[in-house]
């Protein structure tokens, strides 16, 4: 299914070149996996406050592009940044301002709701209020606090990973196949939080095989096809 | 579920006026360095916060009160089944207590990092790009002080099992002796335990990669003990070069592995 384009939003607050900067600027990117090169000059340019839907069969590079934009994987050919970061030569701050949303969640299943987000938070130098801020925009605050992660549903650990997220203060989530193993339910409340956050400014790419659900949430779609990637 | 609005970190960027006449940045570059006020943590700093979240899910978790314990308690008692004769078992405790720790050590490592593997919350933090030498003295501080809760029980175990007294002379080379033998274990688990976290048959891997490379630390842990107990006649100042060794093995380990453990990772 194909979303139509639309003009990405931009936040109130969003004025001056920060705000118009791309989040995400690939040109004729190639990544290389082993000798299979698995993105084939792919270009894209996501801008802030964006929900980006990547879509294609498996095997398209849907996961490398994710990759590539994390930068866990080199870019090696064409130009690249994300965030204003060199993804060539700058990968290392590049992962410490992106989150990286895959089949896991990167969660301790033996601590609490809130001692994950404070963890994640800690990590760099979060203040108490953008923890609490963070738990309350992903619905896991109040009764869910206490609760050790690995007694939560799917869906609540998957809010509680984007709780992690934000606390984190990821500035571009990379979502790989966020619904799977989700109940209707649980996909809405994902939906909801995501939204929110890119009203608040996060800029979201999302690879999913499930169109019509992503479709509906994504503000663009692009076809991933034979690691290319045609907007 | 709430999905009331609060403040995102992400718009306190300041707005930049367009009439300025400062320097133009890369505009882009500001997205980043304009973050909220309270910067990253720095290495100590992420390490401390590593082991106090190990710590905190063995508070939740118990796995060192209700299974390591009862483990190296019943390794002491077997070895006192085995070795009946009281004269053997007073010449050859402090061995013993070495040799359960090794054991107990394994289940520590292999827990230690179970954790980290069973949601890929070790590959979230290298994907947020958390400092590994950071992460590597965080799961080694963590893993030293369970370690060191484990030799304070089997050596009071010892005390009861194998009739073993602790003289008033030797106990500063006993103390010195616990503290160095635990960052030279907990440095060697720590680093292979990452190592073998990656693989699929970690369960044997990590033995056979953990027990020949710590052979120095049941040595030469063995031997000061053996001189700060003064057993089989050894005297304290028999110990001391014993834990020079320990020392340099912890040193030497310590640095190494906070080397090597990102790469390790990593791959």
């Amino acid at each position: 299914m194909n979303v139509p384009s639309s003009r990405p939003p931009t936040a109130d607050h969003d004025t001056g070149d920060a705000a118009t900067a791309p989040v995400v600027r690939l040109v004729d990117a190639v990544a290389v996996l082993g000798q299979f090169p698995a993105l084939a000059g792919a270009s894209l340019t996501v801008h802030r406050g964006e929900i980006v839907l990547l879509q294609g069969p498996n095997g398209a590079g849907k996961t490398t592009l994710l990759r590539l934009c994390a930068g866990l994987v080199p870019l090696a050919r064409g130009e690249g940044s994300v965030l204003g970061l060199d993804l060539a030569t700058q990968r290392e701050a590049v992962r410490s301002t992106v989150g990286l949303l895959g089949h896991q969640n990167g969660l301790y299943l033996d601590l609490t709701v809130e001692e994950n987000v404070r963890f994640w938070g800690a990590t760099v130098g979060a203040t108490d209020d953008e923890i609490s801020g963070a738990m309350g925009r992903s619905g896991v605050a109040d009764r869910l606090a206490d609760v050790t992660v690995r007694r939560l549903s799917a869906g609540q650990q998957r809010r509680t990973a984007l709780a992690c997220l934000l606390a984190r203060r990821a500035r571009l989530w990379l979502l790989d196949e966020p619904h799977a193993g989700l109940d209707a339910s649980a996909r809405d409340d994902l939906d909801a939080t995501l939204r929110s956050a890119a009203r608040q400014g996060a800029t979201i790419v999302v690879a999913s095989h499930e169109l019509e659900r992503a479709g509906s949430l994504a503000t663009r779609s692009v076809d991933v096809v034979a690691g290319q990637v045609h907007a | 579920m709430s999905t009331e609005p609060t403040r995102d970190p992400a718009a306190t960027e300041p707005i930049r006026d367009p009439s300025s006449t400062e320097p133009v940045r890369d505009p882009a570059a500001t997205h980043v360095s304009a973050r909220p006020a309270g910067g990253p943590p720095g290495a100590w700093r992420i390490a401390l916060l590593v082991a106090s979240k190990d710590l905190r899910i063995e508070v939740h978790s118990r796995v060192l009160t209700n299974q390591v314990l009862p483990f190296a308690g019943v390794t002491m008692v077997i070895f006192a089944f085995a070795l009946d004769a009281d004269s053997v078992l007073q010449r050859v405790a402090p061995g013993l207590v070495w040799l359960a720790t090794m054991f107990s050590l394994l289940v520590l490592v292999q827990r230690a990092f179970a954790v980290e593997a069973e949601d890929g919350a070790l590959d979230a933090m290298r994907v947020a790009g958390v400092d590994a030498r950071a992460i590597y003295l965080g799961k080694l501080l963590g893993l030293g002080v369970q370690l060191l809760v484990l030799e304070v029980v089997l050596l009071f175990a010892a005390v009861v099992l194998y009739s073993q007294t602790v003289p008033l002379e030797g106990v500063v080379l006993l103390v010195t002796t616990l503290i160095s033998a635990t960052c030279g274990l907990a440095a060697v688990g720590t680093l292979y335990g990452g190592l073998a976290a990656g693989f699929r048959g970690r369960e044997t891997l990590l033995p056979l990669l953990t027990l020949p490379a710590v052979a120095p630390v049941l040595i030469g842990a063995t031997r000061a003990v053996e001189a700060a107990l003064g057993t089989a006649g050894a005297v304290v100042s028999d110990g001391w070069p014993w834990v020079g060794l320990l020392v340099v093995f912890a040193v030497a380990f310590g640095v190494g592995g906070s080397l090597a453990f990102g790469p390790l990772i990593d791959e």
